[in-house]
């Protein structure tokens, strides 16, 4: 009886299936998302990987470790200099390699030069996702000073190399101190004015308030890192829990927010922009001086053994894993990238919320499609 | 002092016989009513572009011509000389029939307006009413656009169009509606007229006018799907909502509608909240070539605030755009009209 009813039922709805991706605005690159929806609300996501697959921990294996640091920065572009520091600090850490204090404090400053350009891009781009365009314009206004120190510096503005093994590949530009001080003087004065287009918004508040709740315990589950766990309460920070480089000599909080929806995400991020202003402010009168690099064979050849080293980049815990069985190449790399463990949550996340919240989530996630794809 | 139209008609009138005359007018009429269109929608475009530009620190269009002013000509053009390509696997009929909805029911909303007291084509006396129907004759195309396309982003995009504007008509219909509470009549010149002698309704109507005015206002940005009302196109959503199949001179029907929506939407609250074509106190009522400048003036005002709202807010969700709407404007709406009809009993009204 009740069977018959729902076929004569000429209101009857149905779920169904959409492509979102691989080319599609939201997804910022080549990810695709196979939907299941009906009418707005979404009952599953599938990620749909491999359209921008390199193999890059192949490529690593045919590859000397200083050309190794070289192929990291096309994986999450927009922390290139953070994943090479990672590599660096790897093969530094097999060779027991003690780099001069004067590369730490560099190497801290530079990386959260990359994490502050990162978390602008992100903010920039969050807003366009959730329909207000003007955000990108204004963080790109900022983030163009901070290419302008990455090009002076290392000569690149997007796969940016600067780390080796040792070291760094030159000291910094003479004019390095002076511009970042200046970026930092710009950017304190700016950084309000992206809580007022749009934190205090109630459109936007009500777009991510409540939407896409990780809890804390899934978060660990799901191998969720960065400030996307930070967003729920998961304290994971590799740069306060395991500090590498100059981070055990500053002082700086980490960013909690225990609510784990998107706006808890935002908050993280835009806090972390603060943290790194206050880093880097405390860094940049006090660069020692020294070398800027430890001499090291043209090639490399890593003791035989297992080697592992994690660092915080923008978007979560990158953990580089090699596997030397004592040659100029490593038999086996692995690249942990946070992307992808952070996307894993997703469907988890989006289950049951509308479309456009589904956007909403993926941008709080700040997913770097190479990242996830290597 | 004799006005163009009146000296346009006399001489048609003289030349040839009264039916040809009549005919010949309305020809004229509708001619000048499209070059009026094409020019408004385009210019209306590079004025969203400049005002983007100078909210989001760019130089906006500036290559093609003094400050980029026939940049929009050459999109024009290029839209028009571009191929229509499409999908083969949609309704062809509805598919090719879908833009003209929008696009017609733009230029027949347009017509009615009383740009001047003479540049006033068509002046009926159920003018709001007329507008507020016709008006809505334009979402039938968008949701044929994306019934039609055999798409499913297309899809969304109508379904949500659909559900959105049969909401938020109802606030547009009751805040004027209100206002027409104090003039007693939905003809457009009479409206005006109301206001020629008390003041600009807005004056006169004061607090519930202003709320009138503020629930039109986000209705009427609802009405034009534009941010933060635009998930019908939603580009991050639904890459280009219900026009992802067209393109060309179809796609560019379904664009120029949007800003002589934005247009149209501006001009009702210019005539029924501003005065229409009065200028403030009066001071220029007298002289004729000012009146569509005084229109116009004020519509741009208005037209500005519709782009800043555009490029500040981010987008609402779909059930968070029906709450709104249901929640909220609707029965705030209802007790403004209660509020309204006891002020113009008593007769608070503030006259001049």
């Amino acid at each position: 009886m009740q069977q018959e009813y729902i076929v004569k039922d000429p209101f009857k709805t149905e779920e169904y299936m959409i492509n979102m991706g691989p080319q599609h605005p939201a997804t910022h690159g080549v990810l695709r998302l196979v939907l299941t929806i009906d009418g707005e609300i979404i009952k599953k996501v599938e990620p749909d990987l491999g359209y921008i697959h390199r193999s890059i921990e192949k490529m690593c294996e045919y590859d000397t470790y200083q050309q190794i640091v070289h192929l990291t920065d096309r994986m999450d572009y927009l922390s290139s200099h953070i994943n090479n520091e990672a590599v660096c600090l790897t093969v530094e850490k097999a060779l027991e390699l003690e780099v001069p204090e004067r590369v730490k404090v560099i190497r801290t400053i530079i990386s959260e030069l990359t994490r502050l350009a990162s978390h602008q891009l992100w903010w920039g781009v969050f807003g366009m996702d959730i329909g207000g365009l003007t955000t990108y314009f204004y963080a790109f206004r900022d983030r163009e000073m901070i290419n302008d120190i990455f090009e002076e510096t290392c000569g690149a503005r997007l796969t940016m190399n600067y780390n080796i093994p040792g070291g760094l590949m030159f000291d910094i530009h003479p004019n390095f101190v002076n511009r970042t001080k200046a970026f930092i003087k710009h950017f304190k004065t700016k950084l309000p004015e992206y809580d007022q287009l749009l934190t205090g918004n109630i459109i936007f508040e009500k777009r991510t308030k409540g939407v896409g709740i990780i809890s804390k315990e899934d978060a660990i589950s799901f191998g969720v890192t960065g400030p996307t766990g930070r967003g729920s309460g998961l304290s994971c920070d590799i740069r306060k829990s395991h500090p590498y480089s100059a981070y055990d000599r500053v002082k700086f909080n980490e960013v909690l927010f225990t609510e784990g929806d998107t706006w808890a995400r935002y908050k993280v991020r835009i806090q972390e922009m603060w943290e790194s202003i206050s880093i880097i402010e405390q860094l940049i009168d006090n660069i020692p001086d020294g070398d800027f690099k430890v001499p090291t064979k043209a090639v490399i050849n890593l003791p035989k053994g297992e080697f592992y080293q994690r660092v915080e980049t923008a978007r979560g815990e990158l953990g580089v894993y090699i596997n030397s069985d004592g040659n100029k190449n490593p038999y086996r790399v692995k690249f942990r990238s946070p992307g992808f463990s952070n996307l894993s949550i997703l469907d988890h996340a989006a289950r049951g919320s509308k479309l456009g919240d589904l956007v909403a989530i993926m941008a709080s996630f700040d997913l770097v499609i190479p990242d996830i794809d290597r | 002092m004799m006005l163009p139209t009146e000296w346009i008609h006399n001489f048609l009138y003289a030349l040839m016989p009264e039916g040809i005359a009549h005919a010949v007018e309305l020809v004229l009429i509708a001619l000048g009513f499209l070059a009026f269109f094409a020019v408004a929608g385009l210019y209306l475009v590079l004025l969203e572009r400049w005002i983007a530009a100078w909210v989001q620190l760019r130089r906006g269009p500036n290559r093609v011509g003094p400050w980029g002013i026939f940049q929009t000509i050459a999109d024009a053009l290029k839209l028009v000389t571009k191929e229509l390509t499409g999908t083969t696997k949609a309704d062809m009929f509805l598919y090719n029939l879908a833009p003209y909805f929008p696009i017609v029911a733009a230029l027949i909303t347009i017509s009615v307006f009383a740009y001047s007291q003479s540049l006033h084509a068509f002046d009926i006396n159920i003018g709001i009413f007329f507008i507020t129907a016709v008006s809505s004759i334009g979402v039938i195309g968008i949701l044929l656009a994306g019934w039609s396309s055999n798409n499913k982003y297309a899809l969304i995009g109508a379904m949500r169009s659909g559900v959105m504007v049969v909401s938020y008509e109802l606030s547009v219909g009751l805040s004027l509606l209100t206002m027409v509470l104090m003039t007693g009549s939905l003809q457009l010149s009479e409206i005006i007229e109301v206001q020629r002698t008390g003041g600009w309704l807005i004056v006169q109507g004061h607090i519930p006018a202003v709320i009138a005015f503020m629930i039109y206002m986000i209705a009427g940005t609802a009405e034009t799907n534009r941010t933060p009302f635009d998930l019908v196109e939603a580009e991050s959503e639904l890459g280009a909502g219900y026009h992802t199949e067209y393109s060309g001179m179809k796609f560019a029907y379904f664009f120029l509608a949007e800003f002589i929506n934005m247009f149209i939407v501006a001009s009702i609250a210019v005539t029924v909240f501003f005065g229409g074509w009065l200028s403030p106190f009066g001071i220029t009522d007298e002289i004729f070539w000012l009146q569509p400048v005084w229109f116009l003036a004020k519509v741009f005002v208005i037209i500005v605030l519709m782009m800043l709202f555009r490029w500040t807010f981010p987008r609402l969700r779909i059930d968070q755009i029906l709450t709104l709407e249901w929640k909220y404007l609707l029965p705030l709406n209802l007790m403004n009209l209660v509020l309204m009809a006891i002020i113009v009993w008593l007769g608070w009204t503030i006259n001049f």
